[in-house]
């Protein structure tokens, strides 16, 4: 059976694939940003995953709020990037499996998370930037990927609890997939942030370090946050939070922090980032 | 249900509110429209069918204008694309600060 080799969770905001784009990634703005992903690649290298669940939401690339699904499963054997309208390049199509997710799809809907089944994603930064920081370098991305998008833009938002329930099906349907692959779950965005109305600009330090104590030994303890309270908290934007939880509970059981970082500000964003696998 | 002062949940009430306005934005993915919108922005507005506040929004470029039109951020940001502007222009515009004060004010909350 496959067999998950961890999770990493990290911001995603579009100004870091600029930083990318234009080689910024050693000036003194963006170092303390991209310093800390070295040892996530030295990680990723020990551990070797050949497929990424990448678990992040949309942000008006593939959805519009003509249909807006609360949970949806990529299912391609390649996702296309695009244009988002704000001058990032479109960088090369990813690698799907569209066979482990129907495998997926399959499962979850079984577990009653009816999810949206997706033939062809675009995907946006939210995928892509997690996936360059992981693998920096001109060549395509060297594993096959999943989308799996969680709706943060239009509420009523899924609640953290359905976000942590939703995770762990989400781990027991790739540990049910027969194959020997390894798999890497990847949970993007956050961390605390607003980037509309008066509050623009809010961050919340000591609730994202707290987030950050919390997601390793009790996730339980940040399910009991409703999404207004967590808005209120963490910003409108530091909903994105329900990613990580989403890819916290694919793990499962007990988990180790292999690595952490946390720096503000990058762009508007708190960003956070952390390397968890099983204990 | 809001949350806190300064943050409107973007719900039903929103989404149907800012329909029109956060169709036309969403179609700033594609640079052909970008341009046609450069190219002739009373006629673009039209053909989404804008309300008069969003059109006066849009006219404004003002952001807070546009999100009490029913804008949605994600898809504002789109139109201020077009303008070269990014988050932190729109944060600056917002909260009435210059994009350097903006840019203090988010460094002093990672201290």
């Amino acid at each position: 059976m496959a067999r998950i080799v961890g999770a990493v969770t990290t911001s995603h905001v579009p100004a870091i694939g600029g930083a990318i784009a234009k080689g910024r990634q050693d000036e003194p703005y963006w170092k303390p940003f991209f310093g800390a992903f070295g040892k996530a690649r030295d990680w990723l290298a020990r551990v070797q995953p050949d497929v990424a669940v990448v678990v992040y939401n949309d942000h008006g690339l593939q959805f519009f709020l003509d249909k807006m699904p609360t949970f949806a499963v990529g299912a391609a054997d390649e996702y296309r990037n695009a244009d988002e309208g704000w001058g990032l390049p479109t960088l090369p199509p990813y690698r799907g499996d569209a066979a482990f997710s129907w495998h997926l799809i399959e499962s979850l809907v079984a577990e009653e998370f009816d999810v949206t089944s997706c033939q062809e994603v675009l995907v946006d930064h939210a995928f892509t930037v997690p996936l360059q920081l992981l693998w920096p370098g001109p060549g395509p991305c060297p594993v096959a990927t999943v989308p799996v998008m969680v709706n943060t833009v239009q509420h009523p938002l899924p609640s953290p609890a359905r976000c942590l329930k939703f995770g762990a099906a989400l781990g027991r349907a790739i540990a049910s997939w027969p194959s020997d692959a390894r798999v890497l779950v990847l949970g993007t965005g956050g961390l605390s942030h607003q980037l509309e109305g008066p509050r623009a600009g809010f961050i919340n330090s000591e609730f994202d370090r707290m987030c950050m104590a919390k997601i390793v030994d009790q996730p339980e303890a940040l399910g009991g946050y409703s999404i207004p309270r967590l808005v209120e908290l963490a910003g409108s934007q530091g909903t994105e939070l329900l990613n990580w939880l989403v890819a916290r509970a694919a793990l499962g059981g007990r988990v180790s922090k292999v690595h952490s970082n946390y720096h503000v500000p990058i762009s508007n964003t708190a960003s956070g980032m952390m390397v968890l696998e099983n204990a | 249900m809001n949350p806190a002062p300064g943050s409107t949940l973007f719900d039903g009430t929103q989404a149907r509110k800012g329909y029109a306005l956060n169709k036309m934005c969403f179609s700033f993915n594609s640079a052909a429209n970008r341009a046609e919108f450069l190219r002739d922005e009373d006629a673009y507005c039209r053909r989404f069918g804008l309300n008069e506040a969003q059109r006066a929004a849009i006219r404004h470029r003002n952001v807070r204008e546009l999100l009490e039109a029913g804008g949605n951020i994600y898809y504002l940001a789109k139109f201020a694309g077009i303008f070269g502007l990014d988050v932190q222009d729109i944060g600056a515009q917002q909260t009435g600060m210059t994009k350097d004060e903006f840019r203090a004010m988010l460094a002093r909350a990672g201290k």
